[in-house]
């Protein structure tokens, strides 16, 4: 038997220039390099990527949808935010 | 102490629960995606994590019976393509595994439920691979089958699972058309070969259909499955799609289904078809399979093997951690 486990990666791809990476998913390597090359293999198999970033699992702060009220509710009742918020005659054009 | 205090925390907090559950199943009714860390049901996570689990062992044990054939490949052009198809099934095993991770259980775990036998996947692999004609059929009905229970499962409520089985779907149409292209070859070439594309054929079909779980009379988990998204169609539903569609595919290349009571009905606008043998299905579900045994020495064979491999990786790991830390300093 093993004596230590691979550690989990998530993986995140830019399927192309001008977009952003996107999480793609997770996978088990020894080390950077390794879960790169596994990531490549796994997630990009038919020209899904252009780049690939991997971070050890352990490293994401995640913030919890049990507090997600706290946490989001500050944001909710800031219509004026938006530009729909502000009245303008119907005269006003580009604007 | 009266009974009632005994009682009433308990009863609130069941309320409460029960409350959160009909919240939950509220969010999945208006399509709401369930994401890893939110509330769920226990019930919810452990069928997940059995279904979710059970099709990854089906990706990797899937990879036995065709990986047999790879070396023997008739041309190039069928080895690459088996070759890829092999490596498409790692893959798919690999995204369902990280999926089922994300609900709290290990990679290990998971392993160990499947080299100790506890738990299942699907037993269609535990069929032999005889010939050629085999990768054939298993790609053009095996897969077929597959597709047609997967593609609903794209709009599952639990969110890793579903972009998970995005993924799988887009891939896995290739699979089916490199296995129907080696049935359209042989199908049209030498007698030899026509018969033992039709022996595929009659090795195959059954366990399919079989494939696509007990009827809906003795499938227990049915009602619950629904209203969780995790089925969209009943198992018969789904076998009469796939019986709906892969007989034109035979007739097409001159191979005969081996069902002799496969009939069209005008009225249903359907296939009618014979019974099938149940009992096997069972037989082959309990371990009694021709390869169940085989398949797990060959699974549990490569682990155990490799595990000095990943020893050896995490070892040199540790080693460039700990040059990249001198050097730095």
């Amino acid at each position: 038997m093993s004596t230590k486990n691979w550690p989990l990666w998530e993986v995140f791809v830019r399927s192309k220039n001008g977009l952003e990476h996107r999480h793609f998913g997770s996978l088990h390597a020894a080390d950077a390099e390794m879960a790169l090359e596994n990531a490549r293999d796994v997630y990009t198999r038919r020209n899904e990527g252009v780049s690939i970033w991997v971070v050890e699992s352990k490293n994401i702060t995640a913030s919890n949808p049990e507090h997600n009220g706290e946490m989001f509710e500050p944001a909710q009742d800031k219509v004026y935010r938006h530009p729909t918020f502000y009245e303008l005659p119907d005269e006003v054009k580009y604007m | 102490m009266s009974e009632e205090q005994i009682t009433r925390p308990n009863v609130s907090l069941g309320k409460g629960v029960e409350n959160l559950e009909t919240q939950f199943e509220e969010r999945i009714a208006r399509d709401e995606k369930i994401e890893p860390k939110d509330w769920m049901p226990e019930k919810y996570r452990q069928t997940h994590i059995r279904q979710m689990s059970q099709h990854a062992h089906s990706e990797i044990v899937g990879m036995l019976p065709e990986g047999n054939w790879i070396t023997r490949a008739p041309s190039l052009r069928r080895k690459v393509a088996l070759l890829a198809k092999v490596q498409d099934e790692a893959g798919h095993g690999l995204y369902l595994y990280s999926a089922c991770e994300t609900l709290g259980i290990s990679r290990d775990e998971l392993y160990e439920q499947l080299h100790s036998g506890k738990a299942k996947y699907s037993s269609i692999f535990n069929y032999p691979t005889v010939t050629w004609a085999d990768m054939g059929a298993i790609g053009w009905l095996v897969d077929g089958a597959a597709i047609i229970n997967q593609v609903p499962l794209c709009n599952t409520s639990f969110g890793p699972y579903a972009r998970a089985m995005v993924r799988v779907c887009k891939e896995e149409s290739f699979h089916q058309r490199q296995g129907y292209e080696i049935m359209i070859k042989l199908a049209n070439g030498t007698p030899e070969q026509k018969d033992m594309a039709q022996d595929a054929l009659n090795r195959w079909w059954w366990p399919s259909l079989m494939m696509l779980g007990p009827t809906d009379a003795e499938s227990v988990h049915t009602e619950q499955s629904m209203k969780w998204k995790l089925k969209r169609k009943s198992n018969d539903e789904l076998r009469q799609q796939f019986i709906d569609q892969t007989v034109p595919q035979a007739d097409l290349i001159g191979l005969t289904i081996p069902d002799p009571d496969l009939k069209w009905n005008e009225e249903r606008d359907s296939y009618d078809f014979g019974e099938i043998d149940w009992d096997e299905f069972w037989q082959v579900v309990k371990g009694h399979g021709p390869m169940n045994k085989e398949r797990m020495k060959a699974r549990v064979g490569a682990w155990e093997g490799g595990a000095w491999v990943r020893d050896a990786a995490m070892a040199h790991a540790a080693k460039n951690a700990e040059r990249k830390e001198k050097e730095a300093v």
